[in-house]
């Protein structure tokens, strides 16, 4: 029943901060709090993502000594992958950012339910 | 051992991460997640991938936490006495404009 | 001698001399001046009465509505949660055990980049040499979104005319009150940190394909030297070698050139050419064939875009 749910214990990691950050992006109302959740839900997928390519007792996947076996090394696509991911994500966090310091100039408020209730209002 | 390590790392970075949600300050839970970030930098090592982990640390526990910081500064999150009194000048400067506009 | 006290005007013994005096009257202001009613006409009052219930009743109904939206999105989000945390859990413990030689995800791709990586690219970081030389368009678009990422928010925090001068007013005020323009202590510390920092994040760029590190890392690495030296010395004197000509110029050109050489490198790679780029011996900085240079492109790329992102942040304009 439990496979191997307790040997993959970074995948379990994965899921719940995965979880966690969701329940900061949606259910925080203040923005700066949901650029924090979205940052988490980046971390766990790049944690996932790692934890995969990942064998046991391999080195780092740097050559030693002209070893060119591929079972010394571990796998490093993930890595590479990863590490695209972690620039992609910071630029993504400094455009939503600005976007909420433009919110908080026009209405100085980052609460977004307040910022709902004055977008109503212009409406009126 | 190893093994041991690597789950109170993760069980950290889920403390971490619990502690963001729930702190009331912005200030500490940017803090918060600066140390967040510098735990997922062992993660990295102990996962040896030590170009995630100087890549992490340049990028996620650095430039993201300035970039945090500086948007609260602008957002008037940390609130110091002189940023007070700036905004006592610049209420009383917009009075001012809006009494002149009137007139 | 006594002092005279500063805050005598508007004390309570001040108040009690004016009042024998009888030139102060402490219900003055406060019993008769209701302001006078603005008389309106039985329509005009009706009106604004309706409007004043609507916009009461509005904002109550709104109110209301985020109340319960909120009740009603907590319990979803609890459902889903639990959904989805059961749903992952379960896919998770049908995935190949953590550290697994024989996973599929150790395929013969990642064998083929290890076994044929020192030959084929030079790069004694198998990593560096599979994201800049097999991969190297993926970092290309890479460095386009960050460049992209750049110029919105240049759009989003740039200091319009309409805001600037009030924003230029501000800004010295900032400047004089709580910015630390001429702190000695940082001054010092920046003085010597800032050099090392920088050569540091140079080091890491060019060693990119020998050890740990690369553009990435490296080029976060300078961003932050310069942030320092930007706090520590004022925008001015930053100002002197990265402004916005210099920033665009740097950004533009390393894209370009890294375009152009990955393209030709392709070009040869994949029509059997000769090709002028050669791997050298491994382990050498000058090796590994364009690995150092397309770094460097990178190094100089990540490095411009966050110095200006913090500088956007900081006064709405490079």
């Amino acid at each position: 029943m439990l496979g191997n749910l307790l040997t993959n214990y970074e995948d379990v990691a994965a899921v719940i901060l995965f979880v966690i950050g969701m329940g900061n992006l949606l259910l925080q109302s203040n923005l700066v709090k949901k650029i924090i959740g979205l940052d988490i839900m980046d971390s766990a997928v790049y944690l996932f993502l790692a934890s995969k390519g990942y064998i046991e007792g391999g080195a780092s996947p740097i050559y030693v000594d002209g070893i060119m076996d591929a079972s010394y090394y571990i796998n490093p696509i993930p890595a590479g992958l990863v590490l695209t991911g972690i620039v992609v994500s910071v630029s993504v966090s400094a455009l939503m950012m600005a976007l909420t310091i433009c919110l908080y100039r026009e209405y100085h408020t980052l609460n977004l339910d307040e910022i709902m209730l004055k977008l109503g209002k212009e409406e009126m | 051992m190893m093994t041991i390590l690597r789950i109170v790392l993760l069980v950290s970075l889920i403390i971490c991460a619990i502690s963001v949600s729930l702190s009331r300050n912005l200030l500490t839970s940017v803090v918060i997640y600066m140390a967040f970030s510098l735990t997922m930098t062992s993660i990295w090592l102990l996962l040896e991938s030590p170009d995630l982990a100087i890549t992490e640390a340049a990028v996620g526990a650095g430039v993201t936490s300035i970039l945090f910081f500086v948007t609260l500064r602008k957002i008037h999150s940390i609130q110091t006495e002189a940023a007070e009194e700036i905004e006592e000048i610049e209420e009383k400067e917009e009075d001012h404009e809006q009494a002149e506009s009137k007139l | 001698m006594s002092k005279p006290n500063p805050n005598y005007k508007g004390s309570a013994w001040d108040k009690f001399t004016r009042w024998a005096k009888g030139t102060y009257d402490p219900a003055d202001g406060k019993l008769e001046s209701t302001p006078p009613k603005d008389r309106l006409s039985p329509g005009e009052r009706a009106e604004r009465m309706l409007r004043e219930y609507d916009q009461s009743r509005f904002e109550e109904g709104v109110a209301k509505e985020i109340g319960a939206f909120q009740i009603i999105s907590r319990i979803f989000f609890v459902l889903m949660a639990v959904f989805m945390v059961v749903v992952l859990l379960y896919t998770v413990s049908f995935l190949p055990a953590f550290g697994d030689p024989n996973s599929p995800v150790n395929n013969e791709v990642s064998q083929r980049y290890i076994e044929q990586g020192l030959e084929e690219t030079g790069a004694v970081n198998i990593v560096t040499g599979m994201i800049l030389d097999y991969r190297a368009f993926d970092t290309f678009g890479e460095s386009c979104v960050l460049f992209v990422a750049m110029c919105c928010v240049t759009i989003l925090l740039r200091a319009d005319k309409k805001n600037e001068i009030r924003l230029r007013v501000r800004e010295e005020h900032e400047m004089l009150e709580y910015e630390p323009q001429e702190d000695n202590i940082l001054q010092q510390a920046a003085r010597i940190l800032v050099p090392l920092i920088v050569i540091f994040g140079i080091y890491v760029v060019l060693n990119g394909h020998i050890s740990p590190g690369g553009g990435f890392s490296g080029g976060a690495i300078i961003g932050t030297g310069l942030i320092l030296h930007l706090t520590a010395f004022g925008v001015g004197r930053t100002r002197r070698f990265m402004n916005e000509r210099v920033i665009k110029t740097l950004t533009v050109c390393a894209l370009t050139f890294y375009c152009f050489a990955k393209s030709y490198s392709f070009y040869t790679g994949a029509n059997h050419l000769e090709s002028i780029i050669t791997t050298g011996t491994p382990g050498a900085i000058l090796s590994a064939g364009l690995i150092v240079y397309l770094n460097i492109c990178v190094g100089i790329v990540v490095a411009c875009t966050m110095y200006s992102f913090y500088i956007l942040f900081r006064r709405g304009a490079i």
